[in-house]
């Protein structure tokens, strides 16, 4: 009995383990060729750098200017999280603790507005942006992006502000503080958790979101980094080297950040997914 | 008493709303209307009146040999998300829970590939895929065998869809996990003493139980095979080769944004937002999540 109980421990240890060496194997990969020239790239990509160089690096952050877009990210992706924490806390605010005429409708706004891919409201974005000639500046990202991500923080910040009582709020209120400033000194210390899911989601979307940068910025120094990647891949898919490079530069800040943080990200996920 | 002062409401509401409004929902219904004009043009010159067409481009969807590719991709990619990614990440989450050691290590490195970018992610297997000393055609070298053309037009679809459905596993993963952690162990007890081996407690416990979370899965799953965009557009921009490997949502961009097809590509962004819809409704009607309420069980 208790032999067969551990071989079938050793098979699911084996399964599990298997699925994990899909999931780490193409990202060291590509980092250990990052450090080869495209030759060797080409010829042993599973063995360690035989001459070793950062020749790929070098080539990415002069020739690329890949610190250039990095900066354009930072901005874009910076601005958007920033005003989605603010926005989506104060009108989780509004809805979870007014009562008014119309709430259920903006209520059933905010859920259903979760069903508008990014497909459907491009092309009018596209043209407001041609219209008042921001096209190519980091605003035209910058906004549509905030615009999408905020009914999903919204509801983030809702489901979170409702396990909330009010009795604080009572009690700052009788010592005579305003909405104001229970808001700014009691609810915002209070969401910090649900502020820190909604942030590193937020950043996460808007780095890594190709579709809204491929549109809007089309001038090379303006591009933010996943645009970036897509120019270097057409240009010089060949130079292996270079490509693996570009990529680790991309996913390495990421990386570092999720293993920091990834209890947050994880527990924020299944608050957002179950809820929402 | 805090709250019965409603002007606090309008500066709390009104900015995120008119983001909102300005940037969601007008725009969703300008789709709709741009959709039944002749847009020759995304900028309207003065005195330039665009054409009413109607119905014009909806009636092209029908003929469109294209957009039959694209759709048939989505929904494919819907019914393999089903059954290899959630089917996947179901395994996983089961398998994950009966161990002991090791689920915090499992729980992180799976959710890898959610974090990375799916332009990263798509150059990767473009490196991996390259018929000049790609990885897979060094593999076959070293066994002695041919090179393959991954991205032939036979097999390049399947090419395409295993990172598509490999990299989100994770996600769907850690919220099953979740789900299953939160069933009570007290439950397997008693069916551990009535002589249920682990194999039926997870048929006759943990999926039943699960049935709610199984639903907003698959509901996350089938809307977000409808948005794929950045992974194929990385490995094979434009369909290439042949128009084979589009999907909707990267056919709607090259109509849109390489052919200049404005009305087309605002109609081909309306049919995905239908076809989400749809199909959650559909998901929602056969699943039907809150069947367990019914009769009083478990949330």
């Amino acid at each position: 009995m208790k032999r067969k109980l551990s071989i079938g421990y050793v098979i699911i240890y084996l399964v599990l383990i298997l699925w994990a060496i899909t999931t780490i194997f193409p990202f060291v990969w590509v980092i250990n060729n990052s450090f080869k020239p495209s030759r060797e790239v080409v010829n042993s990509s599973f063995s360690l750098p035989k001459e070793f160089t950062l020749a790929n690096y070098e080539n990415a952050f002069e020739k690329q200017n890949i610190l250039t877009s990095y900066y354009n990210s930072m901005v874009i992706s910076g601005s958007v999280t920033i005003s989605v924490m603010i926005l989506s806390s104060m009108m989780a605010f509004a809805m979870t603790r007014y009562n008014f005429k119309g709430k259920s409708i903006i209520n059933s706004l905010i859920i259903s507005s979760l069903m508008f891919p990014a497909f459907s409201t491009i092309i009018p974005v596209f043209k407001m942006m041609t219209d008042f000639n921001l096209l190519n500046k980091a605003i035209s990202v910058i906004l549509p992006q905030i615009a999408g991500n905020l009914s999903f923080a919204t509801l983030v910040m809702m489901g979170f502000l409702r396990g909330i009582p009010l009795e604080m709020e009572e009690a700052a209120y009788m010592e005579g503080a305003g909405v104001g400033s229970v808001f700014v000194r009691i609810i915002t210390p209070l969401l910090r958790p649900a502020l820190a899911t909604v942030a590193i989601f937020c950043f996460l979307w808007s780095y890594n979101d190709l579709f809204t940068q491929l549109i809007m910025i089309r001038r090379r120094v303006k591009y933010p980094i996943s645009a970036l990647l897509i120019e270097i891949s057409s240009k010089y898919g060949k130079d292996f080297g270079l490509m693996a490079a570009a990529v680790t530069l991309i996913i390495v800040p990421v990386l570092l950040v999720y293993v920091f943080l990834q209890k947050n990200i994880i527990k924020g996920l299944t608050a957002g997914a179950i809820k929402g | 008493m805090l709250y019965k002062k409603k002007w606090p409401l309008l500066v709390f509401l009104v900015p995120g709303f008119v983001m909102m409004l300005v940037f969601l929902y007008l725009p969703f219904i300008n789709n709709i209307r741009g959709s039944l004009y002749d847009m020759t043009s995304v900028v309207q010159m003065p005195g330039q009146e665009f054409k009413f067409i109607g119905l014009e481009n909806y009636k092209n969807l029908f003929i469109d040999p294209k957009i039959r590719i694209a759709i048939i991709n989505s929904f494919k990619m819907m019914g393999l998300t089903i059954v290899f990614q959630i089917g996947t990440a179901l395994l996983l989450a089961i398998l994950v829970d009966s161990i002991k050691h090791g689920q915090q290590f499992f729980r992180i490195v799976y959710f890898f590939p959610i974090v990375i970018s799916a332009t990263a992610i798509g150059l990767i297997f473009k490196l991996f895929y390259n018929y000049n000393g790609g990885m897979l055609n060094q593999l076959l070298e070293h066994f002695g065998k041919e090179p393959i053309n991954w991205l032939a037009p036979s097999i390049a679809f399947v090419m395409i869809s295993i990172p598509t459905l490999w990299s989100y596993v994770g996600f769907y993963f850690v919220i099953l996990l979740t789900g299953i952690n939160g069933i009570s162990d007290e439950m397997y007890e008693a069916a551990a003493i009535d002589g249920c081996s682990k194999f039926k407690q997870v048929f006759y416990i943990t999926l039943p139980l699960l049935r709610g979370v199984i639903c907003t899965c698959v509901t996350l799953g089938v809307t977000g095979a409808l948005k794929v965009f950045d992974l194929p557009w990385a490995i094979v921009p434009k369909g290439a080769p042949q128009g084979v490997t589009h999907f909707l949502g990267t056919y709607m961009y090259e109509q849109t944004f390489t052919i200049s097809n404005f009305d087309y590509g605002s109609t081909i962004a309306l049919l995905i937002v239908i076809f989400g819809v749809v199909v959650s409704w559909i998901v929602s009607r056969i699943i039907r999540p809150d069947k367990n309420l019914e009769y009083g069980g478990a949330e």
